[in-house]
């Protein structure tokens, strides 16, 4: 990847960030957070490329604790996220789960 | 090699796919109907992007890869499952500091056995190490604190200097690195060690207050540290992700600190958030109590009543008790809803989510914009735990420490109940306007046993 295409990714995936969460009701802003905070898990892959590619003992160390790090991220952000967002219900959905 | 121009095209396209459900789960996370699948979609690309780099070329050392992802995974999901909503926040944070550690983790790889080539390269992933350190070690402080576990902010002259030297050492370690002029180990271990102390003496001053909107910048550095490092090891999934995670919570965190009344320089460097600024506002009236009974037959006979519920609700576990009397009076016909204010909880929204753990329908939960219009024609504000977010002294009084916060109008509804454990002022120790007005009642007690009470009353109305 060339500097300049590496700029423009860099760039317009700024852009999306900003653009897909404008306009986000305050009532989400914990579970989004949560949910963002997901998607940065992604730095497992990039972990384990490096573990992958480690030598030396030290190396090797760092590696397999940036790995168990990586998918604490990406395992724990799923989970809490999920937990709280399969709570929030309509007043339909909530009627027909409770019926009295 | 034909087998491995496959394999970097498979693992070239997975990479892309990943990126393109991470942006629309992100998308179908900002509106509460569509919420729900955001995070089954973007747990999809997770899934595509690390079953995929198992077949990245000239991998090795499986044997400790497959135990390290094992025993993460395994603790985060043991941890994630079991705890409770009211702390949410705090393994927010603590996840998150995990994603910084291991970003600064490839960063220290990459440099210690010199995998980097050019300066562009070196530079960034030195710039994503001291970024990803920094929010390891601070996401690690902000979740001692919202935890518990740390209960002092410590304080003391110069702390804004000295975090400045320890960044200004830092960097000039960075900088000898990435100009590879000393890559030595010393050189590179000293530049990481400075970083996670820096992380370390930026967030001990925070109070914990603010540590939502500090969990938020730290969630956008982890991203860009993320981000960052995608470009050293030319990883397409984690520079999008990373970025874009990065500028959304960005943004995300300016919400925050709006919605907290704060700035997010004032949050950093000003050491508020455990205020000891009491300053007590005089304030005239007195408290008139009102029994359960009578406060049951008023919410009955009225035709529209707004609750107001506040941290000290969660706290006394009372949201489903709540809930119940909620809806004995939605059967009676009473037109009803609860008003959230945007820092009710721990962080903004972390009462939608308590009271979407009750079973509140997310249409009956409204926004202080939405309903503030809506006090002046409610018969009854029922207000629980919640304190300084309803002081009318927000308005008028220039001298109080929440001057200017915007509070749910809550005084301007024709009778206010408030249900409240004892006399005393807030969390921000400023005694209450609104709990001396002439329509207000106190009801006194904890707020599960009020709100059963309550339930009692309402039942006996027939």
């Amino acid at each position: 990847m060339t500097g300049m295409v590496a700029l423009y990714i860099f760039m317009l995936a700024a852009f999306t960030g900003y653009e897909v969460i404008s306009r986000v009701p305050v009532i989400l802003h914990t579970p989004l957070m949560s949910g963002s905070n997901f998607v940065h898990g992604i730095v497992l892959v990039g972990a384990m490329v490096a573990l992958g590619s480690a030598a030396t003992p030290l190396e090797k160390t760092i590696g397999f604790i940036g790995v168990l790090l990586g998918a604490g991220n990406a395992v724990g952000g799923y989970v809490v996220t999920e937990r709280m967002l399969e709570m929030f219900k309509s007043s339909g959905r909530a009627a027909r789960q409770r019926p009295h | 090699m034909p087998g491995g121009i496959s394999a970097d095209l498979a693992i070239q396209a997975s990479y892309f796919l990943t990126a393109v459900l991470f942006i629309m789960g992100l998308k179908r996370m900002s509106s509460p109907v569509t919420a729900r699948s955001g995070i089954l979609w973007a747990g999809a690309g997770m899934l595509v992007a690390t079953l995929i780099t198992f077949l990245y070329p000239g991998m090795s050392n499986y044997g400790l890869i497959l135990p390290a992802m094992l025993v993460g995974a395994v603790l985060a999901w043991w941890s994630g499952k079991r705890v409770a909503m009211t702390n949410i926040p705090q393994m927010i944070a603590l996840y998150n500091g995990m994603g910084g550690g291991a970003a600064a983790a490839i960063a220290a790889v990459e440099l210690y056995r010199g995998g980097t080539e050019g300066y562009a390269s070196t530079t960034l992933a030195v710039a994503g190490g001291i970024i990803g350190a920094v929010s390891f070690s601070g996401s690690l402080i902000a979740f001692g604190k919202l935890q518990g576990l740390i209960t002092r902010s410590i304080r003391f002259r110069g702390q804004q200097l000295l975090n400045l030297l320890l960044l200004a050492v830092a960097l000039v370690l960075g900088a000898l690195v990435a100009a590879h002029l000393d890559a030595s180990l010393a050189v590179v271990t000293g530049f990481f060690l400075l970083a996670l102390l820096l992380g370390l003496t930026m967030t001990l001053p925070i109070g914990g207050a603010d540590m939502p909107v500090v969990i938020s910048l730290y969630n956008a550095l982890t991203g860009l540290a993320v981000g960052l490092e995608g470009f050293v090891l030319n990883n397409a999934a984690m520079i999008i992700a990373g970025t874009v995670v990065g500028s959304a919570g960005t943004l995300l965190t300016q919400l925050m600190a709006k919605a907290m009344n704060r700035s997010l320089g004032n949050v950093l460097f000003s050491g508020f958030g455990d205020t000891g600024t009491a300053a007590t506002g005089e304030v005239s009236g007195s408290l008139k109590p009102i029994e359960a009974s009578d406060a049951g037959v008023m919410m009955a006979f009225a035709s529209k009543v707004i609750v107001v519920p506040g941290y000290g609700m969660a706290v006394a576990q009372a949201q489903h008790k709540v809930w119940e009397l909620s809806q004995l009076l939605i059967e009676r016909g009473v037109q009803l809803r609860f008003a959230i204010h945007p820092v009710a909880g721990r962080m903004p929204g972390h009462m939608n989510v308590l009271l979407a753990e009750a079973g509140v329908p997310y249409d009956l939960i409204a926004d202080l914009d939405e309903i503030n219009a809506e006090f002046e024609t409610a018969d009854v504000a029922l207000i629980i735990g919640a304190n300084d977010v309803v002081n009318p002294v927000a308005r008028t009084d220039k001298s109080s420490p929440i001057y200017g916060m915007p509070i749910l109008n809550a005084d301007k509804a024709k009778n206010v109940i408030v249900i409240k454990r004892g006399k005393g002022a807030g969390f921000s120790g400023i005694e209450n306007a609104l709990f001396y007005l002439d329509n207000t009642r106190m009801l006194y007690g904890d707020g599960q046993k009020a709100a059963a009470e309550l339930i009692q009353a309402i039942k006996a109305v027939e």
